[in-house]
C-alpha cells in the first residue's frame, strides 16, 4: 500500500446453514435438482402461504455463533427486508435486522502477511469484533444462460429459495487483505468444524463481501467506503481488495474523489466495476415479520448446544502444542482440518510418539491424500495401522526411509505395517547373536584391516559396519551392529 | 331429502340471485355437486355434513379461483387448500362458490372489487358493506346459512350489520390463517356469518384451534361452542363506553343500541359504565399498521410468476410499474403508498413505531375495561347501508365506517354483530358485542340469547331459502 495511507476493511459472509430443509418449509435444500422442482406454496411466496421456523435451523445457528464467539440473543426477531426482484417471490426477504439471533462477537484469528510469493510471514493473533449473525432466507436464482431464448426472456429457478442463511457482520476492523483472508478462512473452518455449514464458496454455500475504504494515516473519519461482492473465492476477495485499494487511494490523490457504491470483482479483467451506485440503494422498509412469532431461545438450549459442541480448533491447537510438545507450524497444519487432527490424535495416542506421528502426517500422509484426492477420513491407511508402523520403527526394526517406504505401500494397499514390512523383506535383524555370527565371519575374513584398526586406525570402523550390513543385506540393526562390533575389535 | 338434492337447490338459488346480486364471484355447480353424491353415499358422522357454505375469495381453496377481488389474481386458482376450508371439508361441508369483496379486503362497501359492486337484499341500489360483502349477501339472501369472510378492521361484523345476520371475529390466533391470502398480517382474521349464532358455532367448532402452518394460530384448548350456547347470561357484566356513542353515529341506530342495551337488562344482565380512552385513536393506527403490512403483503403480486402481467414492457422495471399500475385498483394502490411511506426510512419511528405503541395502550385499555365487565357493548357500524356510490369519493367517510370495530383487531379480541333492530327506513341494525381473549363462548352464548328472545322478525325483499 502507498506510503501514508491506510484500508479500513469490514466483513459480511453469507453462510449457508447445513439443514437438510429450507428455513420456513419442509422442501429439501440439496443442490442440482430440475428447476422450480424442491418449492412448495411458502417458498414459491403463493398467495396465503405462511412460514414455519425449521427448527433445525435454529440449532446450527446457535453453533454456527458460538463457534465463532458470538452470544445467542435470548429473543431475536425476524424482519421483513422488502424490495422487488424477480427472484425475490414474496416482494421481501424474511431477515433479521435491529433483534438478530446473536451478537457482540470476539474472534480471535491468526493472521500474516505474505511475501511476493504469497508464503506468510508470521503468523500473530488479532482479535476481531463480529458485530452479530442473523438468520434469514436465501433468495431464488435469475438464469440467463442456457435456456432457449435467453436473449429474449428470463428465467428463474426457486429451488434455492427459503435456504437457510447465517449472515456474519463484523466491524471495520481489518487493516489489510490478508487479514480479511485469514478471517474468512477461520470461519469457513470454525462453520464447518461445528458442523453449522458446508461452507464451500464453490458451491456458493459461503458468500462473501467486503466493505472497503482507505484514509490518510492519522485520519480519525472515514472516507466513502465501497461494498465489493462477486468475490468467488478467498483469493478473488483478497485480490479484489488489494486492486481496490490501490483504486481509490489513486483516485483520491487525484482529486477525482472515490463514490460510495457496490463494485463487483471481475476475475477475467482482473478489476472491480461498478455495479450500483449509491442513488440506487434501497430503502428497504425493514419491519418486524408479522407471520412470526419472536424467536426465544432458552438457557437450556444454548447450554445443551455448547455440551454437544466440539473442541474448537484454536483449543485443539493449543492443546496439542502443550500436550504433545508441537511447534506452532505444525499444530495449526493439523487443526487445519477436523478429521485430520481426529487422525493425528489417534495416531499420537496409539502410537506413543506425537511428534514422529505429527512429521509422518505433515509430510508423508498428507502429500498422499492430495495425491490420491482424498480427505483424512477417507485415507486407505488408518491412524491405527500408521501407529503400529510408528511402533516399529520406534522399536528399530526398521530405518526411517524404510518407514517413508512402507507408509506409501500401507497407503497404496490398505495392508498392515507388519504385511508390507515382511513383503519388502525390511525386517531388521536386532537378534544379537545372528550379527555376533556375522560380526565373527568378518573380522575373520578381513585379518589386514582388523590389524590396522587395532594399531589406530579408527576410521576403519565404518568399513566394518558397511560389510556386516552388507552382509546381512541390510537388514541387521545399525545400534546393534556399532555395540558389538566394538567390542569384538 | 338427499344431500345432492339440497345442495341443488343452494346452487339454483345462488344462480338465481347473483345477476341481480353478485355475491358469488365463482359458483362450484359441478364441484359442489359431485361433493353432495360423494357425501350421500358417506355413512360418517360428520359434524357439517352436507352443510353449504360460500367462502370470501381471498381464501385459498385447492383448484378453485381465488382472485381477492383484484384484476391482478384474475383467473388464479388457489394451488392447495388454506386450513379452514380444508377443515370445513373433512367435516362434510360443501364448498358452493367464492364470494364476491372489496380488492384485498381493502374497503367498507365491496365497491372496490375489480369484478363488480355487491348489492344489498334489504335494498339493491345500497351497500352491503365490507370488504366481505358477498360473504354476507350469500347468507342476508338466505343462499346459505353460513359463510366465510375475513377480517382486518371490522371486515365481516361491519356488512353482517349492514344485511342484517351474525358476523363474527375470533380472537387472533384462534382460527388458522394459513391460506387467508394476506392484507395486514397482524390483524386479519378468518371471520363466519351466520345467519344464527348457532350457525356461527357450528362452522367456528370445526374450523377453530391450532395449527402447525400458522404459527401465530394459538395452542389454546378449544371449547364445545354448541353446548354454551343457551348458558344463562342473567348475571353477566355488560361495559358500554358511553363516550363513543356520540359524533357520527346516526339516532337510529343509537336508538336501536340503546334499546337493545336495555333488552340486555331485561334478561338479567348488569350494566356498567367502562371507559376506552384510547379508542378515538384506533383508526389513525388501524390505518398505519394495516396499510404498513398491506404495502409488505402484496408486494408478491408483481407480474413475474402468476396472476396479471401487463404488456408492452421493455424492461423489468417497468414490468413492475405496469402491472401493478394496471393489476391494482384506486383503493388499493392508494394504501399500498400510504404503507410504502409509513415504513419509510426517516419516517419509520414517527408513524409505524408509534403507531405499535399507541396499539398496546389500546389493547390495555381493554384489559382494563375487562376488569369490570365479561362483555362491552357498541354499535357496529355508525350507519346503516349507505347508497352505492355515496362514499366512494371520500376515503376518510368511508374509513369511518369501522370506527366501532377497528379495535377488536387492534387488540386481538373477539367480536360479534348481532341485529338488533331496523332504521325508520326498514335497513338493518347491529349491535356488537367483543370479549375477552379466547372467550368466544360468552359472545355467541350472549348473541344466542339475544336472537332468541328479541329476533328481528323481518326479512329482506331479497330472500330465498
Ligand atoms: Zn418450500
Amino acid at each position: 500500500m502507498k506510503e501514508g495511507w491506510e484500508v479500513i476493511i469490514g466483513m459480511e459472509i453469507h453462510a449457508q446453514l447445513a439443514t437438510e430443509t429450507k428455513i420456513f418449509c419442509g422442501c429439501a435444500t440439496s443442490f442440482g435438482h430440475d428447476p422450480n422442482t424442491n418449492t412448495c406454496p411458502v417458498c414459491l411466496g403463493l398467495p396465503g402461504a405462511l412460514p414455519v421456523l425449521n427448527e433445525k435451523v435454529v440449532e446450527l445457528g446457535a453453533k454456527a455463533a458460538l463457534a465463532l464467539g458470538l452470544e445467542v440473543q435470548e429473543t431475536s426477531i425476524f424482519s421483513r427486508k422488502n424490495y422487488f426482484y424477480p427472484d425475490l417471490p414474496k416482494g421481501y426477504q424474511i431477515s433479521q435486522y435491529d433483534k438478530p439471533f446473536s451478537a457482540n462477537g470476539i474472534l480471535t484469528i491468526m493472521t500474516a502477511e505474505r511475501d511476493e510469493h504469497g508464503r506468510a510471514k508470521e503468523f500473530k493473533p488479532m482479535q476481531i469484533r463480529i458485530e452479530r449473525m442473523h438468520l434469514e432466507e436465501d433468495a431464488g436464482k435469475n438464469v440467463h444462460e442456457g435456456l432457449p431464448d435467453v436473449d429474449k426472456f428470463s428465467y428463474i429457478d426457486l429451488n434455492r429459495a427459503g435456504t437457510p442463511l447465517g449472515e456474519i457482520v463484523t466491524k471495520a476492523d481489518f487493516r489489510s487483505s490478508w487479514q480479511a483472508y485469514d478471517y474468512v478462512n477461520h470461519v469457513r473452518r470454525a462453520l464447518q468444524w461445528v458442523g453449522a455449514s458446508d461452507a464451500d464458496m464453490e458451491k456458493g454455500n459461503l458468500r462473501c463481501e467486503a466493505n472497503v475504504s482507505v484514509r490518510k494515516i492519522g485520519e480519525t473519519g472515514f472516507r466513502n467506503k465501497v461494498e465489493l461482492k462477486n468475490l468467488n473465492s478467498v483469493r478473488f476477495m483478497q485480490k479484489a481488495i488489494e486492486y481496490e485499494i490501490e483504486r481509490q487511494i489513486e483516485a483520491h490523490e487525484s482529486g477525482e474523489g472515490v463514490n460510495q457504491e457496490t463494485r463487483l470483482w471481475d476475475e477475467k479483467n482482473n478489476k472491480t466495476r461498478v455495479m450500483r451506485s449509491k442513488e440506487d440503494a434501497h430503502d428497504y422498509r425493514y419491519f418486524p415479520e408479522p407471520d412470526l412469532q419472536p424467536l426465544v431461545v432458552s438457557s437450556e438450549f444454548i447450554a445443551k448446544i455448547k455440551s454437544e459442541m466440539p473442541e474448537l480448533p484454536d483449543a485443539m491447537r493449543d492443546r496439542f502444542m502443550q500436550e504433545y510438545g508441537l511447534s506452532f507450524a505444525d499444530a495449526s497444519q493439523l487443526v487445519l482440518e477436523k478429521d485430520l487432527a481426529a487422525f493425528y490424535e489417534t495416531t499420537a495416542k496409539a502410537s506413543g510418539n506425537p511428534r514422529v506421528s505429527a512429521n509422518f502426517i505433515l509430510s508423508e500422509l498428507i502429500r498422499e491424500l492430495n495425491n490420491a484426492g482424498k480427505t483424512a477420513t477417507e485415507s486407505p491407511l488408518s491412524a491405527e495401522n500408521l501407529a503400529e508402523l510408528i511402533k516399529t520403527l520406534d522399536a528399530g526394526k526398521i530405518n526411517n526411509n524404510q518407514a517413508k517406504e512402507v507408509l506409501v505401500e500401507m497407503f497404496n494397499s490398505g495392508k498392515t505395517a507388519d504385511a508390507v514390512i515382511k513383503e519388502k523383506g525390511f525386517e531388521q535383524i536386532s537378534d544379537t547373536s545372528a550379527i555376533e555370527k556375522i560380526v565373527d565371519e568378518i573380522i575373520a575374513n578381513n585379518e589386514n584391516q582388523v590389524t590396522a584398526y587395532r594399531g589406530g586406525n579408527e576410521k576403519l570402523f565404518g568399513f566394518f559396519v558397511g560389510q556386516v550390513m552388507k552382509a546381512s543385506q541390510g537388514k541387521a540393526n545399525p545400534k546393534v551392529v556399532n555395540e558389538i562390533l566394538k567390542s569384538k575389535l | 331429502m338427499s344431500i345432492k338434492s339440497t345442495i341443488e337447490k343452494v346452487i339454483e338459488n345462488a344462480e338465481k340471485l347473483n345477476p341481480t346480486l353478485n355475491s358469488f364471484l365463482s359458483i362450484e355447480r359441478e364441484y359442489a355437486l359431485n361433493r353432495a353424491e360423494e357425501l350421500d353415499q358417506n355413512q360418517d358422522d360428520l359434524a357439517l355434513k352436507g352443510f353449504a357454505i360460500a367462502i370470501k375469495d381471498n381464501i385459498c381453496t385447492e383448484g378453485m379461483q381465488t382472485t381477492c377481488g383484484s384484476k391482478i389474481l384474475h383467473n388464479y386458482k388457489a394451488h392447495y387448500d388454506s386450513t379452514a376450508a380444508s377443515r370445513l371439508k373433512e367435516a362434510g361441508a360443501i364448498i358452493i362458490g367464492k364470494a364476491n369483496m372489496d380488492e384485498f379486503a381493502m374497503g367498507s362497501s365491496n365497491e372496490s372489487s375489480a369484478f363488480g359492486i355487491c348489492r344489498n337484499p334489504w335494498d339493491t341500489e345500497r351497500v352491503p358493506g365490507g370488504s366481505s360483502g358477498g360473504s354476507a349477501v350469500a347468507v342476508a339472501s338466505g343462499v346459505v346459512r353460513a359463510s366465510l369472510g375475513s377480517e382486518t378492521g371490522g371486515s365481516v361484523r361491519q356488512p353482517a350489520s349492514l344485511c342484517g345476520i351474525v358476523g363474527f371475529k375470533p380472537t387472533y390466533g384462534r382460527i388458522s390463517r394459513f391460506g387467508l391470502v394476506a392484507f395486514a398480517s397482524s390483524l386479519d382474521n378468518i371471520g363466519i356469518f351466520g345467519q344464527t349464532s348457532e350457525d356461527v358455532a357450528k362452522v367456528l367448532s370445526v374450523i377453530a384451534g391450532r395449527d402447525k402452518n400458522d404459527t401465530t394460530s394459538a395452542d389454546v384448548a378449544v371449547p364445545n361452542y354448541i353446548s354454551e350456547l343457551s348458558n344463562e347470561i342473567s348475571g353477566k357484566k355488560i361495559g358500554v363506553p358511553r363516550a363513543l356513542f356520540g359524533e357520527g353515529l346516526d339516532a337510529d341506530v343509537k336508538n336501536a343500541v340503546e334499546q337493545s342495551i336495555e333488552n340486555y337488562r331485561k334478561l338479567g344482565a348488569e350494566i356498567v359504565d367502562v371507559e376506552l380512552p384510547h379508542a378515538q385513536y384506533g383508526i389513525a393506527v388501524y390505518y398505519i399498521i394495516a396499510t404498513a403490512e398491506a404495502s409488505s403483503n402484496l408486494a408478491r403480486f408483481d407480474g413475474v410468476r402468476y396472476g396479471f402481467r401487463a404488456e408492452g414492457s421493455h424492461s423489468l422495471r417497468e414490468n413492475y410499474y405496469k402491472t401493478r399500475e394496471e393489476g391494482f385498483g384506486a383503493e388499493v394502490k392508494r394504501r399500498i403508498m400510504l404503507g410504502t411511506y409509513v415504513l419509510s426510512s426517516g419516517y419509520y419511528d414517527a408513524y409505524y413505531s408509534k403507531a405499535q405503541k399507541v396499539r398496546n395502550l389500546i389493547r390495555q385499555d381493554y384489559i382494563n375495561a375487562f376488569e369490570k365487565c365479561d362483555v362491552i357493548l357498541t354499535p357496529t357500524s355508525p350507519t346503516t347501508a349507505f347508497k352505492i356510490g355515496e362514499k366512494s369519493d371520500d376515503p376518510i367517510s368511508m374509513y369511518l365506517s369501522d370506527i366501532y370495530t377497528v379495535s377488536a383487531n387492534l387488540a386481538a379480541i373477539p367480536g360479534i354483530s348481532v341485529p338488533c333492530g331496523l332504521s325508520n327506513e326498514g335497513l338493518p341494525i347491529g349491535l356488537q358485542l367483543v370479549g375477552k381473549h379466547w372467550a368466544e363462548s360468552t359472545l355467541l352464548n350472549m348473541a344466542n340469547v339475544y336472537e332468541k328472545e328479541f329476533p328481528l322478525n323481518a326479512k329482506p325483499p331479497i330472500f330465498v331459502g
